[in-house]
This record gives C-alpha cells, sequence and structure tokens, in this order.
C-alpha cells in the first residue's frame, strides 16, 4: 500500500499493458475518432499494430533511448500513439501545451532538449520552427496533418503515416531492437514528463515513473470501479497530467475506450454522440455548458419554460437526495421519475450525459448551485483534488459522499497531513520523481521522507474526515486592520455568477477589497440582445452603465453573503471596475489552465489599481495585447470605477444597537 | 520573370513559380469580347487568358465592368463580340449547368446560398452536375443511388474538413454570420471539383481575421488541389498578396495586365485608382 508496491504480473509499463489489452481484449476499441464526419475506430490489436509501426519508424529515424520527444497537437489518437512509441523505444514522450506561443515553447523545447517533435499540423510545426530561433536543436520533425506542408524544406520532417510506413517497411531490421528496449522498461522508468503551467516562474518538468502512472492507474480505477467497457471523450489538453492519467494511464490500465473530437470547435456536439461514462471536465465546461442551458431556456416557448422551471425546483428539492440514494417519499420518487421523462432525461441528452456513471470536476472550486443543478439531474458528478507532482490524484470523493465544499477522502494509497500553518502535504505512490534538472525545486517541494507540499492551505472536517481547501497558502493575507484576505474565497462566490467570466480580488494590506471584473461576453451578451443594448465590441460592452449597475448588483449579493461568515467578512468589495479586455493566456495574465496570475496582473494594471484606491471615478489605460499569430498591440481604454454597497457583520450590527 | 501574355495565343510555356507551384498552358482565353446592354458597352474588346494553375485577379474601380467579364467567362452573359476558349476549345453558347460540367464553379458577390437548407445539404448540391442515378432510382434509394451518395459525402466531408467548417455541417444556413456563408458558398464550388474557380469578391465585407482565413483557403485550395482560380476583389493587399497576374479594368477598357508589381507601377492603373488632373 505504499512506494514500493510491486508490479502485477510484469504489467511494468505502458507498452506492456498494451501487449496484454491487444492479446486479451484484441477486437474491443481501444480509440475512436471522428474523421470526416464519421467516428473512425481502432481496436486494441489495431492499435498495438499501429504504435508498433511507429515505434519501429522511430527506430529507423535514429530515436535513441532516454531521448525526449514532445509532442504538440490537439487530442488524437496519432498524439497518444506517438507518446507510448517514444516510450517503447526508452525514450520520454513530453506533451506540450498545442496554444502556447512560440516564446513559451522555446523554453520547454530548450530545457527538455527535444529531438524529436511530433507537430499536429503546420500551424505547430511553424511555432517550432519559430521557437528554435534558426540553430536546428530539433532533429526530426514528425506532422500529422499534411495539409499545407508541402513546401517544407523535409530534410528533416517526415508525415506520421510515412514514418509509420517505413517503420512497417523496415520490421525484419529493427523488431528485435524494438523488444529489446519494450522489454528494458521497468516499474522505475520514465513513464512521462509533463510541464505544469506554473502559476509562478518558469514551467517546471514534472518527471513521473512507471510506478506513479500506473499504480495511480490502478488504484483510482478501483475506487470508481472502472471497468473496460468505459467509454472516455479526451478533449482536454494532453500536456496536462489529468488528460494522461484519464486517457492513458487508467485507458491503458482497464482497457477502456478513448474517444477524440473532430476539433475543439465540435467538442460538444462530438461530447452529445459518444454519451461518455466516464467524464472530466474542469468546473468552467460545466459553467459554460450551464449558461447555455439557463440562455436557452429564456428564448423556449412558455410551456417548456413552465416545465423547465416546474421540474427544476422539484430537482432542486430532491434531485441531489435520489443521487446520494438517500430516502426520498414515494409521492416525490414518482414526480421525480416523470420529471425524468420529460425534462431531465432530454436534458441530459443533450448535454451528453446521459450515460454518465463517473463524472469529476477539480482544478478550481465549482459553484454549490453549478454543483448541485448537474447532481439533481442524477448526474454522478465528483470533485477531487489533485495536482501534477500527485500524478493528479491526492483526494477525491467516494459515491454517496459527495458535497460541493470539501475535496473529499485521501485516495487509496494517499497520505495526507496538515502542518502547522495549515499547508496541506501528502504522500503516495504517485508522487513524482523530480522536477527535470532542477534538484533544488525537488528539495524545497519534496523532503527526504517523500513528503510533498501542496502550496494550499486546507483542514479536515472531523465529522466526515473530508478535506476542504480554503486557498493558495500564499495568496491567504491580512488586511491593514488585521483582518483575513481569502481572495479566492469572494472570487469564487463572484464566478458563480455567469455574468461574471473572471473576478480579481484586491487588499492584501490594504484598507478595503475591491475587484476586477471579467464579464462572461456569452451571458452578457446574450443579455444585452434581449434587452436591446447595442455595443460594437467587448470594450464597449464592458463599459456600458447598465453593465456596470448589473454587476454592482451581483457584487452586493456577493457582499451580503461573505458578511454571514465573520471571519472573512473584512473581504467586501467597496469599489469595483469591469475590465475592457478579457484576462488572456497569451497576454500572460493567467496559466494555460486559466488560473489567474495574480502578480502580472498586477503590475499590468497598477494604474487601475491605483484608481481604484484613490477614489477616482474613471481611469484612462492603455495595456499590450498579444494577438494569436504572435504580433502585439495596444488597447487603449477609459475604465470608470464604481462603489458598491458594504453590509454590515452580525457583529458590527449588534455594536450599532 | 513572367512572360507577358497580352495577346495570348494556346500554347505558353509552362514554367514554375518561385514559391513552387507549377504554372501550366492556357486554361482560358478570352479574345476580344465585347458585351452590350443596349446602348450602354460594358465590355470592350478585352483579351486575357487564364493558365493552368494561376491564381489570377480582375480588378477595377466600381461599374469597371469586373463581374460581368466574370458573367461572361461563366457562359451567363453571351459577348456580341469575341471568343471565349476553355480547355483548347472554343465554347459555344450554352446553359449554365453544360457550362458547370465543363468544370467552372463560382461563388457571388451576394452570396446565393439556400437559406434553409443545412451547410452540408448546400455543400451537396455543389455535386449535383456529377450524380449518374437518375430521379427514381435516388427516389426510392435504390440501385446506384446510395453508394453515389456516399462517394459525394466523402468528397463533401473533405471539403468540409479542408475548410475547417464541421462544426456547422448540420447547422442551416441561414443562421451562419456572413463570414462562415461566404466559407460555405466557397465549399460549395469546391465540391464541384472545378477546372476553374471563379470567386466574385471573396471578401467583401469581411473583417481583418476572415479576410486571412479566406486569403489561406484561397492559396491552400490552389497549393493543394491545384485548382485555378479567377478572382474579383476590392481589397488591394489582398489581391497583390495572393494573385500571380492581375488584369486591371476601367470603363469597360482593359488598362492593366501583368504581375502585381507590375500593374502596381502601371501609369495608368494609378490614374484610374487614384483619379487623373484634368488640365
Amino acid at each position: 500500500m505504499n512506494a514500493v508496491a510491486a508490479p502485477q504480473a510484469g504489467l511494468r509499463s505502458i507498452p506492456a499493458l498494451l501487449a496484454r489489452n491487444a492479446t486479451q481484449m484484441g477486437n474491443r476499441p481501444a480509440y475512436r475518432e471522428k474523421e470526416f464526419g464519421i467516428w473512425q475506430g481502432w481496436t486494441w490489436a489495431e492499435t498495438q499494430d499501429e504504435i508498433r509501426a511507429l515505434a519501429l519508424g522511430f527506430l529507423a529515424l535514429g530515436l535513441n533511448r532516454g531521448d525526449h520527444v514532445a509532442i504538440v497537437g490537439r487530442n488524437r489518437p496519432a498524439h497518444y500513439w506517438a507518446m507510448v512509441a517514444a516510450q517503447m523505444c526508452g525514450a520520454v514522450p513530453v506533451p506540450l501545451y498545442q496554444d502556447a506561443v512560440a516564446s513559451e515553447m522555446a523554453y520547454v523545447l530548450a530545457h527538455s532538449r527535444a529531438r524529436f517533435v511530433v507537430c499536429g499540423d503546420q500551424e505547430q510545426v511553424d511555432k517550432i520552427i519559430e521557437a528554435e530561433e534558426g540553430d536546428d536543436t530539433v532533429e526530426q520533425i514528425i506532422y500529422t496533418d499534411k495539409r499545407g506542408m508541402r513546401k517544407y524544406d523535409h530534410s528533416r520532417m517526415n508525415w506520421l503515416a510515412d514514418v509509420q510506413a517505413e517503420g512497417r517497411a523496415a520490421h525484419q531490421r529493427f523488431t528485435d531492437e524494438l523488444d529489446v528496449r519494450i522489454a528494458e522498461l521497468d516499474y522505475d522508468s520514465t513513464c512521462v514528463m509533463l510541464y505544469t503551467s506554473g502559476t509562478t516562474g518558469k514551467p517546471k518538468g514534472v518527471v513521473l515513473s512507471n510506478r506513479n502512472v500506473i499504480e495511480t492507474a490502478r488504484a483510482t480505477s478501483q475506487f470508481d470501479g472502472l471497468k473496460a467497457s468505459e467509454e472516455v471523450l479526451a478533449y482536454l489538453p494532453m500536456a496536462w497530467v489529468g488528460d494522461f492519467i484519464f486517457s492513458v494511464g487508467q485507458a491503458y490500465w482497464t482497457g477502456f475506450c478513448v474517444n477524440c473530437p473532430e476539433g475543439a470547435h465540435t467538442m460538444m456536439t462530438d461530447l452529445r454522440e459518444i454519451g461518455p461514462t466516464y467524464f472530466f471536465a474542469p468546473p468552467r465546461v460545466f459553467e459554460g455548458q450551464l449558461t447555455s442551458v439557463m440562455i436557452r431556456m429564456e428564448d423556449a416557448s412558455r410551456l417548456k419554460k413552465f416545465l423547465f422551471d416546474h421540474y427544476m425546483k422539484l430537482a432542486r428539492r430532491v434531485g441531489v437526495a435520489l443521487t446520494d440514494g438517500k430516502p426520498v417519499g414515494a409521492l416525490d420518487r414518482l414526480r421525480y421519475g416523470l420529471g425524468n421523462l420529460l425534462v431531465f432525461g432530454p436534458l441530459k441528452n443533450t448535454l451528453g450525459y446521459s450515460r454518465i456513471r463517473v463524472g469529476y470536476t477539480a482544478g478550481e472550486a465549482i459553484g454549490p448551485e453549478i454543483f448541485d443543478f448537474y447532481r439533481s439531474l442524477g448526474i454522478n458528478l465528483k470533485q477531487l483534488y489533485g495536482q501534477t507532482e500527485a500524478t493528479v490524484f491526492i483526494t477525491q470523493q467516494p459515491d454517496g459522499e459527495v458535497r460541493a465544499d470539501t475535496v473529499g477522502v485521501p485516495s487509496p494509497g494517499v497520505e495526507v497531513r496538515i502542518a502547522e500553518n495549515g499547508e496541506v502535504f501528502y504522500r503516495s505512490p504517485g508522487t513524482f520523481v523530480e522536477y527535470y534538472q532542477n534538484p533544488e525545486s525537488t528539495a524545497s517541494t519534496k523532503d527526504a521522507e517523500g513528503w510533498v507540499a501542496t502550496g494550499d492551505a486546507g483542514f479536515f472536517e472531523e465529522a466526515t474526515g473530508h478535506l476542504r481547501i480554503i486557498d493558495r497558502a500564499k495568496d491567504v493575507g491580512r488586511m491593514a486592520d488585521g483582518s483575513m484576505f481569502a481572495p479566492k474565497y469572494v472570487e469564487n462566490k463572484l464566478k458563480f455568477y455567469p455574468n461574471i467570466l473572471e473576478a480579481v480580488v484586491l487588499g492584501d494590506g490594504r484598507e478595503y477589497c475591491t475587484a476586477f471584473i471579467n464579464i462572461d461576453l456569452n451571458a452578457v451578451g446574450n443579455w444585452a440582445e434581449r434587452n436591446n443594448i447595442a455595443y460594437a465590441s467587448y470594450q464597449e460592452l464592458a463599459g456600458h452603465p447598465r453593465v456596470y449597475e448589473m454587476i454592482r448588483s451581483h457584487i452586493e449579493e456577493v457582499n451580503a453573503s461573505v458578511a454571514q461568515d465573520a471571519m472573512l467578512s473584512g473581504c467586501q468589495i467597496h469599489r469595483f471596475l469591469v475590465l475592457h479586455k478579457e484576462l488572456d493566456a497569451d497576454d500572460g495574465e493567467m496559466t494555460r489552465t486559466r488560473k489567474v496570475k495574480r502578480g502580472v496582473i498586477s503590475e499590468k494594471f497598477a494604474d487601475l489599481i491605483e484608481g481604484l484606491y484613490d477614489g477616482s471615478d474613471s481611469v484612462y489605460t492603455e495595456t499590450e495585447v498579444t494577438y494569436e499569430d504572435g504580433r502585439k498591440g495596444a488597447l487603449k481604454a477609459t475604465v470608470r470605477i464604481e462603489d458598491a454597497r458594504i453590509v454590515a457583520t452580525p457583529a458590527q450590527r449588534m455594536a450599532a444597537e | 520573370m513572367m512572360p507577358q501574355t497580352q495577346q495570348a495565343a494556346t500554347g505558353a510555356e509552362p514554367y514554375i513559380t518561385p514559391d513552387g507551384r507549377k504554372i501550366g498552358g492556357v486554361l482560358m482565353d478570352l479574345r476580344n469580347i465585347t458585351l452590350r446592354f443596349g446602348g450602354v458597352t460594358a465590355i470592350k474588346d478585352i483579351s486575357f487568358d487564364i493558365r493552368e494553375g494561376e491564381i489570377r485577379a480582375i480588378i477595377g474601380p466600381n461599374g469597371a465592368g469586373k463581374s460581368s467579364m466574370m458573367n461572361v467567362m461563366s457562359g451567363f452573359y453571351v459577348p456580341q463580340e469575341g471568343e471565349v476558349w476553355f480547355r483548347g476549345e472554343r465554347r459555344p453558347q450554352m446553359r449554365p449547368y453544360k457550362v458547370a460540367r465543363l468544370g467552372l464553379a463560382r461563388t457571388f458577390q451576394n452570396i446565393a446560398l439556400f437559406d434553409g437548407m443545412s451547410v452540408l445539404d448546400n455543400i451537396m448540391t455543389g455535386r449535383l452536375t456529377m450524380v449518374k442515378s437518375s430521379l427514381l432510382e435516388q427516389a426510392l434509394w435504390w440501385g446506384r443511388a446510395e453508394a453515389e451518395e456516399n462517394r459525394h459525402r466523402e468528397q463533401v466531408e473533405k471539403i468540409i474538413d479542408f475548410l475547417e467548417i464541421q462544426n456547422i455541417r448540420k447547422t442551416p444556413v441561414g443562421r451562419l454570420p456572413y463570414g462562415l456563408k461566404k466559407r460555405v458558398e466557397l465549399a460549395r464550388a469546391l465540391a464541384a471539383e472545378p477546372k476553374l474557380l471563379m470567386l466574385d469578391e471573396p471578401m467583401a465585407g469581411m473583417n481583418v481575421e476572415e479576410k486571412e482565413d479566406m486569403s489561406r483557403f484561397i492559396l491552400d485550395v490552389n497549393d493543394e488541389f491545384g485548382t485555378t482560380i479567377a478572382l474579383i476583389e476590392h481589397d488591394m493587399g489582398v489581391v497583390m498578396d495572393l494573385s500571380d497576374r492581375v488584369v486591371v479594368m476601367d470603363y469597360g477598357r482593359k488598362i492593366g495586365d501583368g504581375t502585381p508589381d507590375e500593374v502596381r507601377n502601371n501609369q495608368e492603373v494609378i490614374d484610374a485608382y487614384l483619379g487623373v488632373a484634368h488640365d
């Protein structure tokens, strides 16, 4: 049950799991990809054939043991195959974020010294060439999509299918060598290297061993009773540890099928067509879906709207209890059954959630209303808490013990302890090996006994044994009057409003709290349309007086709710502004996983922050923006600042009386 | 670098462009075309040719006769004088569907799609000229009909993939924004697998990003499928970047013909665009 668990029956590596799946369930589907409007499928046997061909092709191109193979592209079977093929050759796959700009790419390419890069398409190839800055550090570029690639210098470039064809042709020459290399892989060889998105500083390469990945996959598959018949949709970035565990680790361990959408913009349609049984999504996906449901219900006919409102009210009352298997009266059960027929069933079908057995959300706090909305429909949505360094899982919620405000109990095999200052530490078979070429960071994160600091502050609930996370340990601060400042707590409350996409609360060491608000263009744009508010741009809509009015009402509601909590009542928002641009990873304001970078924001918008605290009504500002193709431009705007009403805390009210 | 083909005869020498595309012989040759509407002469004695594999632009101020020229090329207008040669043969007067079968497809200045039909169905109509099965077979879904539909659908899906419109495959065209409609129209024209693709102001009314996308698609179509493209466009930047050769029209006359650089430096063209002082 701890760090020295032995592998089961020689299953020491992902290629070994692949071989097992190909023999034991060769005819079961392993991958599906929608292309040309049709779902194309590969069985495990076919998958093994494809991956071996690619691995042989890699050998023909001269891939060595220990080399790094970077993979940049959207979720496609070929890209997953490239990762496993690299492992077969004794090399280490390094998936990278495909929407990273060339300068970010340059850092990780140089740091990992990747000799081979597998690119999804021409766009990624261009980025790699730009990132190399003229000196050809990458020796081989392999691309999946041929389009537009004809004119490139192919002296060190190949189409992935050609590499496979070459591998098949060279099969006599390299089969023995490949089998030797596969046999060499053991539980401690590196399985994958993943770069953390890094809210602070440069990204770090987290090295995960086969032990980390396979032990975690085994334990967590058991936890949720995952079977070979599960269907997952692979749509989250391949560079993210979660996708690696779900779409490679657990998929190879249990042998379930990984479905790849046609493209990012067809994800919702593909989700509906596949109807996954096991699903993971960050809160923003659920929020986005709920927002679009609500928008569509606004436009629905009266009868439909009545049915929806009526049965959602019922679902709010008894739905969650039913999902958790708690006792519910017979009449309510009957009503719920009818609701299922009329509203919940069709709604789940539209969302693509008809077949979900296990669903997880993590990464950010999810709004209780949003969480309960899905659960009341009968979707077994749960929360987990994890990080790259833990091979995802630290804690997760068992079936029937699900709540919006906790992150669950320690995952199987994971030990968790809370330090004096409230920081959460863990130790598990999934604990990462090291940060690549960064012994100092490794040492400061993981101690000699294997305990890893998460950087999050939290506590265990005594009654239930569930872990609750408050905020990043370093973000929790003090206000000028000494009261506690937990920005994320307030931001999350704000973000639960569909109209608010992002919020940044400021106030550490200050007299009072203020906030930057980012409107959700989808929701607010629709609201504007329905209220006949004309606007020409995001900036104009963001600055509209009626939008300010609406946001102010949201903030005042949040203030009222924050005031309930005596400890955090100092975090009420006194003044706010609606930002003239959307916070964007391309401008460095957020990480690629959409976490706000506070340092960057307080520097970049220093003039706005000053305005929030010096009492001015508006501030003129110029902001640098980066376009999708990497060019830079400036955005000029006069941003208005408004006050919000503050609610007296119960204690203050008593004092006043 | 480029041979001047003012009075083009057939059989100009093939050559390779600097970016590696092969330009072949003359695909369409327009000889001394004059088109009149009653007393108005829309086109006055214009001759030029379009060579296989090239991107040929027709530019000119408003009312210069560009769209009329395109209608002559497509066979919709029959010129009073002059000859249209296509693929080495003089083209007789013919019905538009016959022209389409010859390998010509076009898009329109004002989008002409079926608003109530899905994107997919709209694009499928582009393949109508290639349908071999009879109406009865199709109605009964019998015989050749199914196999044929599958084959056409496959081609259409390739085009959908190519133009990156998978997400709107099933969306009724009427619900799409303008830029996407233009793309669907291009997809429909491509579905006919034309030898010569004629684009009438493919970028009118688009924003910069949409223009960049459309430019990329035009270049990719030319590059990947080897389709010859004739286009009318107002945006000079786009024309100069995209095309191999440019014809400039003004008041129904041809005032310039050559590479973008040659045209740019042609005094008559400059006068037509910027105006000229009358003494």
